[in-house]
């Protein structure tokens, strides 16, 4: 690392930034961005205040949202903890939209803006482009569009209908929010144009659809009406929870199909993140790093800065034991970040235990093989593929099992030679959507009597249902408007049955 | 390229509709808090905001999601003595939540509260909401006999005095910009051409001398034509214009008439003088200006400051008529009932001159009354209540309406009386 340090070439000197410096700090980034080969949409930079950054947590990262009392909920618990110095706030919130919009906060120096410009604008920014999560799930041209779109329309909503009515709807849809995306079908890219422009169409078409499946004048003759009887609604179980409840539930007035149509599109936007948590923070830690390594070497930083970034970057990457009373799990960025620095040196410096573990790795260019690694993968297959031994001694992993049954929890692998495969697949499965969320899906409709409602409860690994449970079938029955039963199942084993009426919690045994 | 925006100067209340909306959701448990918190504290530092706090239970949104129970499966970083195959005990009576250990979360979702500030302005509004002023529309219906002067905007005509300076500065310069900026150019473009010849030539030849000459003449020229351009013309003058409006009665008195003879405690003012700060808090809100007037009595009334009303004693027997005579004189004399709302609030410990509680029926009845827009009548005893309260009892029945009074024992019941002396009528709801 050859490093000349012409004082004319630091691009600056103190802590203060201004908009010159942050268009000089972001020039010069974005250069060494493309020196290797990191794809980005356009960057939007915004400079806000620590008020407004609280304003931004609480619509959960959206630049506009519409209106809901959670948001209040959420902004006030923001305000209690900031106040009170509790916490600090994020330096950053990045949007995937493109532009690619980034908050930097007026408080911080001209080290972090430079800081969140590297993690923010090129590392999560060539993220949300080249992941093929978002690319398949999210459609950032016209996501603020579509944004602008939902809270006018609910806004409107709020004034045909009033305000609790709409209040009620979105209660419920946000109880359902997790179960609100088809994992796996492709979705249509949302736009606003064509939103507005289907919308009314929708409204006709729907109400006529739902209409079909509860007509009630027998148009068929007897023979027909009998096979019709065998019919089974749905024909296979619904996972898309909200999708089903907007295209199939009775009640339901046209607006308020629309709002759950929103809501659900949320979701959709979210998925991808709720997914990539590791891979997306871990290459924006590697990035800022990298980049923010490369200004220095580069010679237009000087030394005190470089150190109160490792200062900073140190603070961001750590990891509390699991012993600590700091430790709440673990930490995203240190283990992503660790996994792609670990690619980094197998691709350069392998050693024989990686020659065995990742013999298509070693000795290729990084950039390249981290380029892969980011565009095709979420969590759960990137732990899989690419945690490597060397990290996970590094982290010093063990592995638990509880059973609720057991008086003892046991430790069933450790970061040794045994352990390894083992502990990689508990690790991952962690990261596992389907795994941290219970699996529930509409099983069927009593579409000729009284039209109630079954969903079932597949179990995994024996784990029940937690306590919100017969409050979010109640949310359900609100939106269905007849009554809803969910059953969970272990196995062939019916244990426990939750009703949307009240006091009607029964046990199997 | 990256566009880089200054935020800053947007509005930063973007939440504020959100938060509203938590407000009014849970508008009981902050409604039970304030209460709380009323009784609780001083009346003196009762005009700011509040903590508030509600069960996190309560907030909670629910999700579909794992519970207690099944096999947890779960990796841990920092492992220093396991090996793979240890059995290590759960925590007594932690039920072995998730791994049974170092579930140190800072989400959890226990039983924590949850906790926020609401501002003084919203405190207030949750403490006298659902509380109207007895009779407050009367008083705005009766015959408005005041006007005030308020702006409507600037006008081309008027009195020299409502000139307004600024906007007639304004549109002269303006004005002097339009009609002189075809010679202004003109000059810039003949001032142009002499430049470039005298640059051109240092020994000037006889017909560009000729020609600067007549350059040198139109410039002048020039700038005598926007010299002459007037400074302030008539059209240029603008006028402040303001019309009268009608001014609804936004004045209030409120009388505060205390017992100060040797049975009054410093318990029993203090109970009093919390009384008379919430009705005051109270009036502020309805009413723009408001006179406060203390009387005091033994056997004879006296007006005096606030300092010494609520904290020089005196001894001596008690006569309360003297007090209202005191103060049917102070309305005659200073607030007349067309103009002025006014409000009385009269406290004693119910001792009075056996003889004089019928002649306070009956000033009361006669005279006060009417011209009182609300008088409430606390008495705080423990005791057994005495002639005065007996004779006040026959002036609520006659007049319902516009007297009110309550039986106070000690501090905790300030608040609730007074929510229900002022609790908002049902027929007066509509009005």
């Amino acid at each position: 690392m050859s490093r000349t340090n012409k004082e004319s070439d630091l691009l600056s000197q103190g802590p203060d930034w201004s908009f010159e410096l942050i268009q000089k700090y972001d020039e010069e980034i974005s250069k060494i961005a493309a020196d290797f080969g990191l794809d980005t949409y356009p960057n939007q930079i915004e400079i806000i205040s620590s008020e407004q950054m609280m304003d931004a947590y609480a619509s959960v990262g959206m630049p506009l949202g519409y209106h809901h009392w959670s948001y209040g909920k959420q902004f006030l618990e923001t305000e209690q903890n900031y106040k009170r110095g509790r916490m600090g706030l994020a330096y950053e919130i990045v949007i995937n939209s493109s532009p690619c919009i980034a908050y930097l906060m007026e408080e911080n120096n001209m080290m972090m803006q430079a800081l969140v410009i590297a993690h923010a604008c090129y590392g999560h920014n060539s993220f949300f482009k080249g992941n093929y999560l978002f690319q398949t799930w999210t459609d950032a041209t016209a996501i603020i569009d579509y944004l602008v779109f939902a809270k006018k329309y609910i806004l409107e909503c709020e004034e045909k209908y009033g305000i609790e009515e709409v209040e009620l709807t979105l209660d419920s849809c946000h109880a359902l929010m997790n179960f609100g995306v088809d994992r796996y079908k492709r979705p249509v890219p949302i736009s606003m144009i064509e939103e507005k422009a289907r919308q009314d169409e929708r409204e006709k078409i729907l109400q006529q659809q739902v209409n079909d499946l509860w007509r009630t004048i027998p148009i068929m003759d007897k023979a027909e009406q009998q096979s019709k009887n065998e019919f089974v609604f749905p024909s296979e179980p619904q996972e898309n929870l909200l999708y089903f409840l907007e295209k199939n539930a009775p009640l339901l007035k046209p607006w308020q199909r629309e709002i759950i149509r929103i809501v659900r599109k949320m979701a959709q936007y979210f998925y991808p993140q709720r997914q990539t948590q590791v891979m997306n923070e871990g290459w924006a830690s590697f990035w800022h790093y990298t980049l923010m390594n490369e200004l220095y070497n580069r010679g237009k930083v000087e030394e005190g800065f470089i150190l109160e970034f490792l200062q900073s970057h140190t603070n961001v990457v750590s990891q509390p034991s699991f012993d600590s009373p700091y430790y709440s799990g673990i930490n995203p960025y240190a283990l992503g970040f660790a996994i792609y620095t670990d690619i980094k040196r197998m691709c350069e410096n392998p050693t024989d235990e990686d020659r065995e573990w990742f013999p298509d790795i070693v000795g290729k260019p990084w950039v390249e093989v981290l380029d892969f690694a980011m565009r095709n993968f979420k969590d759960e297959s990137f732990i899989l593929q690419f945690l490597s031994p060397k990290v996970m001694r590094d982290f010093r992993f063990f592995g638990v099992e509880n059973d609720v049954l057991d008086t003892y929890v046991e430790v069933k692998e450790i970061h040794n030679s045994s352990g390894y495969q083992g502990l990689r697949q508990r690790l991952a499965q962690q990261y596992n959507l389907s795994h941290r969320e219970p699996n529930i899906q509409v099983q069927r409709v009593n579409i000729y009597g009284d039209r109630s409602l079954v969903l079932k409860h597949t179990m995994d690994h024996s784990r029940p249902l937690n306590e919100d449970t017969i409050e979010v079938v109640k949310h359900f029955k609100r939106l269905w408007g007849f009554d809803v039963r969910l059953e969970s199942w272990d196995g062939d084993q019916l244990e426990q049955t939750y009703t949307s009426q009240i006091n009607s919690e029964e046990t199997h045994s | 390229m990256s566009y880089i925006i200054d935020r800053r100067l947007n509005g930063k209340h973007k939440s504020s509709v959100n938060r509203q909306r938590f407000l009014r959701r849970y508008r009981e448990h902050i409604r039970k808090a304030v209460e709380e918190a009323v009784n609780q504290r001083s009346i003196q530092d009762l005009d700011r905001g509040e903590q508030i706090t509600i069960p996190k239970r309560d907030i909670h949104e629910p999700h579909f999601g794992h519970g207690e129970g099944g096999i947890g499966s779960i990796v841990h970083p920092g492992n220093k003595e396991f090996s793979s195959g240890d059995r290590i005990p759960k925590p007594e009576g932690g039920g072995g939540q998730g791994s049974g250990q170092g579930d140190a979360s800072n989400q959890g979702e226990g039983e924590d509260d949850f906790v926020f500030q609401i501002s003084q302005e919203e405190f207030l509004n949750f403490v006298f909401e659902d509380l109207a002023l007895p009779n407050l529309v009367r008083k705005n219906l009766k015959e408005i006999k005041e006007f005030s002067l308020k702006h409507a905007g600037v006008v081309s005509e008027g009195t020299p005095s409502k000139l307004n300076i600024v906007r007639s500065m304004r549109n002269a310069y303006a004005r002097r910009m339009v009609m002189s900026s075809g010679s202004r150019k003109k000059l810039a473009e003949v001032e142009a051409e002499r430049d470039a010849i005298l640059a051109l030539a240092s020994d000037t030849a006889p017909e560009e001398k000729a020609k600067l000459e007549w350059l040198d003449e139109q410039i002048a020229l020039l700038k005598q034509k926007i010299e002459r351009t007037p400074f302030l013309d008539t059209y240029d003058l603008r006028y402040n214009h303001h019309v009268k409006e009608p001014l609804p009665s936004t004045k209030a008195v409120m009388f505060c008439i205390m017992d100060v003879s040797g049975s009054m405690t410093q318990e029993t003012k203090n109970v009093a003088k919390r009384f008379f700060i919430l009705l005051y808090l109270f009036l502020t809100r309805n009413y723009e200006k408001i006179d406060v007037v203390f009387i005091r009595h033994h056997t004879s009334a006296k007006e005096v400051s606030e300092e010494e009303f609520f904290y020089s004693r005196e001894t001596g027997g008690t006569i309360v008529s003297s007090a209202l005579k005191l103060m049917e004189k102070i309305v005659k004399d200073r607030y007349s009932p067309e103009q002025w709302n006014i409000y009385a609030a009269q406290a004693s410990d119910g001792d009075n001159w056996d003889d004089d509680s019928r002649i306070c029926r009956k000033i009361m009845e006669e005279n006060i009354v009417d011209l009182v827009q609300y008088f409430t009548y606390i008495e705080i005893t423990p005791r057994e209540h005495q002639s005065l309260w007996h004779s006040y009892e026959q002036v609520q029945a006659n007049h319902p309406k516009s007297f009110a009074m309550r039986n106070i024992v000690e501090v905790g019941d300030i608040y609730p009386v007074f929510r229900d002396l002022f609790q908002r009528r049902q027929h007066e709801s509509n009005q």
